[in-house]
């Protein structure tokens, strides 16, 4: 095919998103870098101007004190190394969960399919704040939780789960599930009937057949769902807030107290470098498969 | 897979999974109409929190303030996301190709977190190098969550324009259209189930959006999302469980009318004997 040059419409239906993006998207991450190497003052924004001019001569006021916090002090370290081991945890979670739930919706007749995708969507549509403070009234001493294993005899005295890392790592399973459950859907569906089939008539048993045919045809889904769970719940501020205790810290609660509470805007910025930097070896894994994005999407 | 036999141990894992996605959910409606605490023991039917919502006007204004943002966030996003989605999915190769696809997966995976901090930095560097952005807290945050929910309607819009075939644009080229009018007349009102549901997400994103606007928002324009949250760092409030069911009713209808919209596109390409592409 003969390369023909582009229209205006076609150029303009990519100029017109792409100057937005630079503008309020890129321009933002280049603004928190910059932050970064800026020396705190004691003024409105808290930071001082990084060039001044003094005499006739210029001066740079720049530092790398925020960056030598960020991984000199221990607070940091343990912060930015549970927050990773919290975002596995969940990711994990979700695979258990949210793999046999996609696979029996895979399975299920073909007309039904649309309404349990439908339905494993539904609850990601209403806030998500909302559907954590139910949890924190289920989970409560005073529960139906606890109360059904008091009931149960599996527990002699409530167990205190809420504000504690285990309701954290519970309610993120729950709010991220639908992120794993999509992707690893859409990768299942396609999966070929008749391989499942040829191996089960050739004698394999549905363990062996589960192992060897489904778990690898699988694998594209299972990663796009984990890095979808795994990359956003690094940084995830609000459940730990709402659930957990004080603490076990994660690198997104101390990021907002550097900058809420210690107004301390240029080690807030280097620990959003840090994660940033942090994420971006999974976010580039699945950079090529941005089509897949409207599985999740919608 | 339709000659699969359904095994017992699917069922158990659709029903043990919905009931794990559902239950908060109607814990939520059954307390609303409850004149109990939540986790408290015997209840009878009230209205009592949905009175004690309406007289509250804190509420009241920030559900309003949030409704103008969402609507106004995603009347920007879904026209900047169908330009971008249909934009990827014609033009095969241009330069910056990479770079634009990283920018609309940025807001897709990052944590709020860091976007919302960002978009706070860009605004106070340009208020200190201009003076621009001072004191306009709803602009600022209509512009962060259209930048937010561009990106979603840009991959739902993508997904369904790249997976159809161009024969009707090059019709209507060869028939004489202005490139213009053939965005307008063919591309777009073809991928427009798509447009619709990622304008819908991007409107739900916006209502639901608690961090970004923590950075963004002074004091006199608290979202509802900001109320909520502030209300539960410090304790159960019943009120919220009113709150919840009024928010499950909007989206139900909201789904509701967008699966209905899904429907009648499909209903109507199949009158016009045009088979369904990809939903």
């Amino acid at each position: 095919m003969k390369k023909r040059s582009l229209t205006l419409v076609e150029r303009m239906t990519i100029a017109i998103p792409f100057t937005w993006l630079a503008t309020f998207l890129a321009l933002p991450l280049v603004s928190v870098a910059a932050l970064s190497i800026h020396v705190v003052a004691d003024s409105i924004p808290p930071v001082a101007p990084l060039f001044s001019v003094s005499q006739g001569h210029l001066a740079l006021h720049a530092s790398m004190r925020s960056f030598q916090m960020v991984f000199e002090d221990p607070l940091y370290f343990a912060a930015f190394r549970n927050a990773l081991a919290n975002a596995a945890l969940t990711a994990t979670g979700c695979l258990l969960i949210g793999f046999p739930i996609a696979f029996a919706i895979a399975r299920s007749p073909a007309g039904r399919r649309n309404l349990y995708v439908l339905l494993a969507i539904l609850p990601f549509w209403t806030s998500f704040l909302l559907r954590a403070y139910a949890w924190m009234g289920l989970i409560r001493d005073s529960g139906p939780i606890n109360a059904l294993l008091l009931t149960l005899g599996i527990i002699s005295k409530p167990v205190a789960i809420l504000y504690s890392p285990t309701a954290v790592l519970l309610v993120m399973i729950y709010s991220y599930l639908p992120f794993f459950v999509l992707p690893m859907y859409a990768v299942l569906e396609k999966l070929p009937a008749d391989l499942l089939a040829a191996a089960s008539d050739l004698g394999a048993r549905p363990a062996y057949v589960f192992r060897t045919v489904t778990l690898p045809l699988s694998m594209p889904g299972i990663v796009s769902g984990a890095i979808l769970v795994f990359v956003p719940a690094v940084g995830e501020y609000v459940i730990p807030e709402l659930v957990g205790n004080n603490s076990t810290m994660l690198i997104g609660g101390i990021l907002w107290d550097e900058f809420f509470q210690n107004r301390d805007w240029p080690l807030a910025a280097a620990i959003a470098v840090v994660t940033f930097g942090l994420l971006m070896l999974p976010a580039l894994l699945l950079r090529r498969r941005f089509g897949q994005l409207a599985t999740v999407a919608g | 897979m339709n000659d699969l036999q359904q095994r017992p141990w699917q069922t158990v894992a659709l029903v043990l999974g919905f009931a794990f996605l559902y239950t908060p959910i109607l814990w939520i409606i059954y307390f609303s109409f409850s004149g109990d605490l939540p986790g408290g023991g015997g209840s009878q039917f009230s209205l009592h929190w949905y009175r004690a919502l309406l007289a509250n006007t804190e509420l009241g204004d920030a559900a309003y303030r949030s409704l103008v943002l969402a609507l106004l966030s995603s009347a920007i996003a879904a026209p900047l996301g169908t330009l971008a989605g249909i934009g990827l999915a014609q033009v095969e190769r241009f330069p910056g190709r990479s770079i634009m696809i990283a920018l609309l997966a940025i807001p897709i995976f990052a944590p709020e977190i860091l976007l919302g901090f960002s978009f706070l930095m860009l605004f106070a560097s340009a208020q200190a190098l201009t003076g621009w952005s001072q004191g306009k807290g709803m602009l600022t945050l209509v512009i962060a969550h259209a930048t937010l929910g561009a990106p979603i309607v840009a991959s739902v819009v993508f997904a369904r324009v790249s997976g159809r075939d161009r024969s009707l644009e090059d019709a209507a080229r060869d028939l004489g259209a202005r490139p213009l009018r053939v965005l307008a007349t063919v591309t777009v009102p073809l991928a427009f189930p798509g447009i619709l549901s990622g304008w819908l997400l991007a409107m739900t994103l916006s209502f639901d959006d608690v961090v970004t606007s923590s950075f963004l928002a002074g004091p006199e324009n608290t979202t509802l999302p900001m109320a909520i949250f502030s209300g539960l760092r410090v304790g159960l409030d019943p009120q919220i469980n009113a709150v919840g069911t009024l928010m499950v009713v909007g989206v139900a209808a909201i789904v509701g009318i967008s699966f209905a919209a899904m429907r009648l596109g499909l209903l109507s390409s199949w009158l016009r004997k045009r088979p369904p592409d990809q939903m």
